[in-house]
């Protein structure tokens, strides 16, 4: 079948929003989370953490520690693997430091214990002896010639030279002549703007079971977006062969980005090798927060030139993302996002990943766009109020469509911004009307998604009904969307398949469940190995009948000849099929293994009202709606919960969260009392429309969802906010205290 | 066969300048081959990890795809997402 066979053609289960089948299990507690996992003589590990966050570790004393009763094992970096370069040294540096404390809570030992309560009082036993270093948390200050240096080799062969050694690697794209283009400018808007770091916050606390024999067998239970990359990663950081490790991924409780790296993980596997037991490791959320990856904090300066009718003639950006103590701050993204919605012949920008004695940051849905999004949507904002334009319908003149060479550079297939934005110029939202104190803020943003290697195994059963192995961990309701997608080719009912996420050891490798990707290629991977299930199937009726196998067809769940030259024969049901499988060739499986590279780009338009309150300086959202291009909608409920996600997430980040360093470097709000995270009473009720332009990479046209819906709320949020404060909000979080000090200055200023 | 690849200009450094390179080259794996080989300095960012785009569509890893001289194609930062 070709890929686009079914594309635009009414669906019998393919948008439909039946029950989840794992919404049971998880509403009664059956479903075994991180931290639900046991094992007969277990040990509970603890990590030492550096109080400082720049230090050498000049002294490492565990003396104290091991002869504490009930303490099996301690390790320090000696306990792993030695000369590993590239990523992998950079998470085991991350994991377990060798020669210097680079954060506030980077691990420097660990132990294991017959309980955790002696595990931890063990720990506090380990003996370190550091050299307080000078340190940097802040982004522009760890760019500043001055800056302490974190480590002088990690800066890349793209970075230009005569910049500071914590500027690791550097970007530079774009077309055209800005120059030239701001000539031709009738008004300029430049401005400069901060975000802060933001952790994903999910509410399963990063959680592990290990064993690992000196034989170098092992077992991992653990929470994780994606074990086989778990497998890898940590095989190689404990020296042992990849297949030696089986990875179980548990159920998982929210990871956002965060948990497609490893961090207790390898410790616990070092510790049970060294201890000979099963050790089990579960962070306390201060650990989460002060040594798993949280968002790049940042620093951006946009330029855009518009005429008086809203074209826009050029765009510029800086962004400056300070990544945390190891490179890979995501400012690639930041700055290919940045201007992607929009059709530009004149476009610059340029990314610089900054390290800075902060926690390693990690992905966090769209990594990297969400902040440039902020950035770019608040200076156009600011344009179409001087020039006195309305907001969406310039950004209906500028928004890329199919042939637009993006901002990037490659030209964009088939794509559904002017879907989007038409949708939100007739929504009822957006001429609803104002109160006194509120104002309304419209964004754009855009992710690329991704494809990514992936593995299927379905596997049907004498009584018909179907089992599906996948590897990708189920972050969004993907096993719905998997029993729908197979359902709709084997056309069986929803409810006859049980879908599992497979361990390491029982299918071919997965990437991890990130980059939107698990609809799009884990669905692909279904529906080709759902049709190779049909392939045999046919190939059993047409046996049966005495007839040429393409003399058969699939369909509603029955064989049937394919016309009166195949001969009259009654259409056969799947059931009546596998019942006798075992005796008319054997078990009937569908298979499909591939890289699918037909990931396609999203674009999504949000609506926001905001009423500030002048006097305390804070924020409530009224009114909140998001539109998003899901290419199609296999589950619509979990497409409108990603969306809606998204949003709720985005107003934390724009309104409060933020992880905050005093002087001497260390986190000071590592717990949910004090890094605050939208609860119910923060949100108002989050509308959704989904949009439908098929990607036509994929045979239903999902495009993906799970990340786009976080790009355009910073922004979003802060042009309401900004409307309805009467003053432009540049550094985020828009906490009380940065509103009234704004408010405050404007009032100064007359 | 020739191909023309367009470099995001933070590569252009390191092959002198260049905004857009021309190597032999049927596959997006032997693109990758051939830009390694006769651009040195863009190994290490090649091995580091890059997608290549090809008429807009976006390979992320793939070795295989299949290319010609009419082809726009790019070399992108490797994609992955949260």
């Amino acid at each position: 079948m070709a890929l686009d066979d079914h594309k635009n053609t009414d669906f019998k289960f393919i948008g439909t929003r039946p029950d989840r089948p794992d919404g049971l299990d998880k509403v009664t507690g059956r479903a075994r989370f991180g931290a639900d996992a046991y094992a007969p003589g277990m040990l509970h590990g603890a990590i030492v953490r550096s109080p400082h966050a720049h230090a050498r570790i000049v002294r490492i004393d565990t003396t104290a520690a091991e002869a504490l009763e009930g303490v099996k094992a301690v390790v320090t970096r000696a306990d792993f693997a030695a000369d590993l370069s590239g990523e992998f040294g950079f998470v085991l540096e991350n994991v377990m430091a060798g020669e210097k404390a680079l954060y506030d809570g980077h691990a420097v030992a660990a132990v294991a214990a017959s309980s955790a309560l002696i595990a931890r009082d063990a720990a506090k036993l380990v003996q370190v002896v550091y050299e307080i270093l000078p340190h940097v948390t802040d982004v522009d200050a760890a760019m500043a010639a001055d800056a302490p240096v974190l480590n002088d080799t990690y800066a890349d062969a793209t970075v230009p030279a005569g910049l500071h050694p914590n500027v690791v690697r550097y970007h530079d794209s774009g077309h055209g002549d800005v120059e030239a283009g701001f000539a031709a400018a009738d008004l300029i808007v430049e401005d400069s703007f901060k975000t802060e770091a933001t952790h994903q916050g999910y509410i399963e606390p990063h959680a592990c079971l290990a064993t690992l024999g000196n034989d170098g067998k092992g077992e991992l239970w653990c929470t994780t977006q994606g074990h086989w990359i778990a497998q890898k990663t940590c095989a190689a950081l404990v020296g042992i062969d990849t297949s030696q490790l089986r990875v179980t991924a548990s159920e998982i409780g929210g990871g956002f980005g965060g948990k497609t790296t490893v961090f207790i993980e390898p410790v616990a596997l070092a510790l049970s090798r060294k201890a000979n037991r099963p050790v089990k490791i579960v962070m306390n959320r201060s650990e989460v927060f002060r040594a798993t990856g949280p968002t790049s904090s940042t620093s951006m300066d946009v330029k855009i030139g518009m005429m008086k009718d809203g074209t826009i003639t050029a765009a510029q950006g800086v962004f400056r993302l300070q990544g945390g103590a190891f490179p890979g701050a995501p400012m690639e993204f930041s700055a290919m996002c940045a201007f992607a919605p929009y059709n530009l012949e004149n476009v610059k920008q340029i990314g610089y990943d900054v390290i800075s004695n902060r926690p390693k940051q990690a992905a966090y849905r769209a990594p990297g766009a969400p902040m440039a999004s902020f950035a770019v949507e608040s200076v156009i904002d600011d344009l179409c109020k001087q020039l006195g334009l309305d907001p969406i319908e310039v950004r209906l003149k500028n928004a890329s469509r199919e042939g637009t060479k993006a901002s990037y550079g490659p030209r964009f297939q088939r794509i559904g911004l002017v879907e989007t934005l038409e949708a939100a110029k007739t929504h009822p939202h957006y001429t609803a009307p104002l109160k006194p104190g509120q104002g309304r803020g419209v964004s754009c943003g855009f992710w690329f998604n991704h494809g990514g290697e992936t593995s299927v195994s379905l596997a049907l059963s004498e009584d018909g009904t179907c089992q599906i192995s996948v590897g990708t961990p189920d972050i969004g309701g993907s096993r719905a969307s998997m029993a729908l997608m197979a359902a709709e080719v084997l056309g069986i009912a929803y409810e006859n398949f049980r879908v599992t996420v497979a361990d390491t050891a029982t299918l071919g490798y997965n990437d991890v469940s990130h980059g939107s990707r698990v609809t799009y290629a884990s669905g692909l991977a279904t529906i080709k190995a759902a049709q190779d299930a049909v392939a045999k199937l046919c190939k059993r009726a047409a046996a049966k009948w005495g007839i040429p196998e393409d003399a058969v067809y699939w369909e509603d769940g029955f064989a049937k000849p394919s016309g009166a030259n195949a001969g009259n024969f009654d259409p056969i049901p799947l059931a009546e099929i596998t019942k006798d499988m075992g005796s008319t060739g054997g078990p009937i499986s569908g298979h499909f293994e591939a890289t699918p590279e037909g990931a396609g780009v999203s674009f999504g338009t949000h609506i926001v009202d905001a009423e500030v309150d002048p006097e305390t300086g804070k924020t409530a959202v009224v009114r909140y709606t998001v539109i998003q291009d899901a290419g199609k909608a296999i589950h619509p409920t979990y497409v409108e919960g990603q969306f809606q996600g998204g949003a709720a997430q985005g107003i934390g980040w724009a309104l409060n969260e933020e992880y905050i360093y005093g002087e001497d470097g260390r986190l000071q709000n590592s717990i949910f009392l004090d890094y605050r995270v939208p609860v119910a009473s923060d949100l108002p009720m989050i509308d959704t429309v989904i949009v439908e332009v098929p990607n036509p990479g994929h045979p239903y046209g999902v495009r993906g969802v799970g990340e786009t819906g976080i790009v355009p709320p910073l922004a979003a949020i802060a042009n309401a906010v900004s409307a309805a404060a009467g003053v432009r909000l540049r550094h985020l979080p828009m906490s009380p205290p940065r509103i009234l000090r704004a408010l405050k200055a404007q009032a100064s200023e007359g | 066969m020739r191909v023309e690849v367009h470099l995001w200009s933070g590569l252009r450094s390191l092959t002198g300048g260049l905004e857009k390179v021309s190597v032999e080259a049927a596959s997006t794996g032997e693109l990758l081959a051939a830009l390694a080989r006769d651009y040195p300095q863009l190994a290490p960012v090649i091995e580091a990890g890059v997608s290549v785009a090809v008429d807009g569509r976006i390979i992320a890893s793939s070795l295989t795809e299949p290319l010609g001289p009419d082809n726009e194609i790019y070399l992108m930062q490797r994609l992955k997402g949260g």
